[in-house]
């Protein structure tokens, strides 16, 4: 395994940012669950802030099957991208854990882009937004947006790799109507959106921990 | 005897916006934290508290399934779970094990009014 970057965030930091994470997932959980119409369980035990060197032998390691991510770019005071990651194989898993599992091949194979980018759309968008929110800033997300490929072509994206580009890597537990899929969710971002992310981390934590009234001084 | 309550969360700094709450609304509690329900099972079984306040998304086992074991060792203890996914399976299952469901993130009313029900400070106590 690669080292990863000097500790960027300290422990708190990451904690916090977990936290958010979570929250924005289980907003997510929730918006799935309308569409789906049955309990969807969400949970991310665990996030980690990678190169994208590293990010890329990671889930090669993990996955040796093809790739298939929903993209979507965000911008404003943080800027990256964000990926929700499965394995192709798995994917369809996921389009009839949506559907309800009673369509044929044919038709699932038909709906999986749609599909995917939705429920992608969701849980990016529920991450992202709660991020923000809780952030107290606003991002701009663009559409959702379909990849193929393996580890290296899911994180070669244009703009071409920056030296310092940092992933925030997470791993994602999806099931509903008792089917279980595992997947990632991959936040892209350069060296400056991580030190903008450092500090609005820090004043959410003075919020959340008893900066109370004079917490605002950002 | 000055009165117990356990906080478990997985996220230090969720317990910490736990413990901003109860400070400033309850400062004279004791507050024992663990950081999942191996932990949290351990700390009752030395000594009992009063109350309990849940994450219900923890690795390990989640919040409900500790609120179970809490309360067969202490079928009336106010015990509450707290969540962001507040999808209805998962408010009825916390309802069924007879815990109070608070969302995440936990603002201070909520937390406020679950104590004063749960919990009277002696000026309010009608029991």
């Amino acid at each position: 395994m690669m080292p990863g970057p000097e500790p960027l965030l300290n422990e708190l930091e990451l904690d916090a940012l977990t936290e958010l994470v979570n929250l924005g997932v289980s907003r997510a959980a929730l918006s799935l669950r309308e569409m789906v119409g049955e309990q969807v369980l969400l949970s991310v035990p665990n996030v980690s802030l990678v190169s994208r060197d590293a990010a890329t032998v990671i889930l090669r390691e993990r996955e040796a099957s093809r790739l298939v991510a929903v993209h979507q770019s965000f911008q404003g005071d943080i800027t990256g991208r964000a990926l929700l990651i499965f394995p192709e194989t798995k994917s369809l898993e996921l389009v009839r854990a949506v559907t309800g599992g009673e369509l044929p091949l044919e038709d699932i194979i038909e709906l999986e882009p749609e599909a995917l980018a939705e429920t992608g759309n969701i849980i990016l968008n529920g991450c992202l937004a709660t991020i923000a929110n809780m952030l107290q800033r606003s991002l701009k997300v663009s559409l959702p947006e379909i990849l193929r490929g393996d580890s290296h072509d899911v994180f070669s994206l244009s703009p071409p790799s920056q030296l310092g580009d940092i992933v925030m890597f997470i791993y994602i537990d999806f099931a509903v109507r008792d089917r279980d899929v595992n997947g990632y969710i991959a936040m892209l971002m350069d060296m400056p959106s991580l030190a903008v992310l450092k500090g609005l981390l820090g004043d959410f934590i003075y919020r959340t921990t008893g900066g109370s009234a004079a917490g605002l001084h950002a | 005897m000055a009165f117990r309550v356990l906080v478990v969360d997985d996220s230090k700094l969720a317990r910490m916006a736990v413990a901003k709450a109860l400070n400033a609304l309850r400062p004279d509690w004791i507050r024992v934290e663990a950081s999942n329900a191996d932990e949290a099972m351990a700390l009752v079984r030395q000594e009992p508290v009063q109350m309990a306040l849940l994450d219900f998304n923890m690795p390990g086992r989640d919040g409900l399934t500790l609120a179970s074991e809490l309360r067969a060792l202490d079928p009336v203890m106010p015990v509450a779970v707290i969540s962001a996914n507040h999808q209805e399976e998962v408010v009825i299952r916390a309802r069924e094990v007879g815990t109070t469901f608070l969302p995440k993130p936990l603002t201070e009313q909520a937390m406020s009014a679950f104590l004063d029900q749960a919990a009277p400070t002696s000026r309010s106590d009608q029991r």
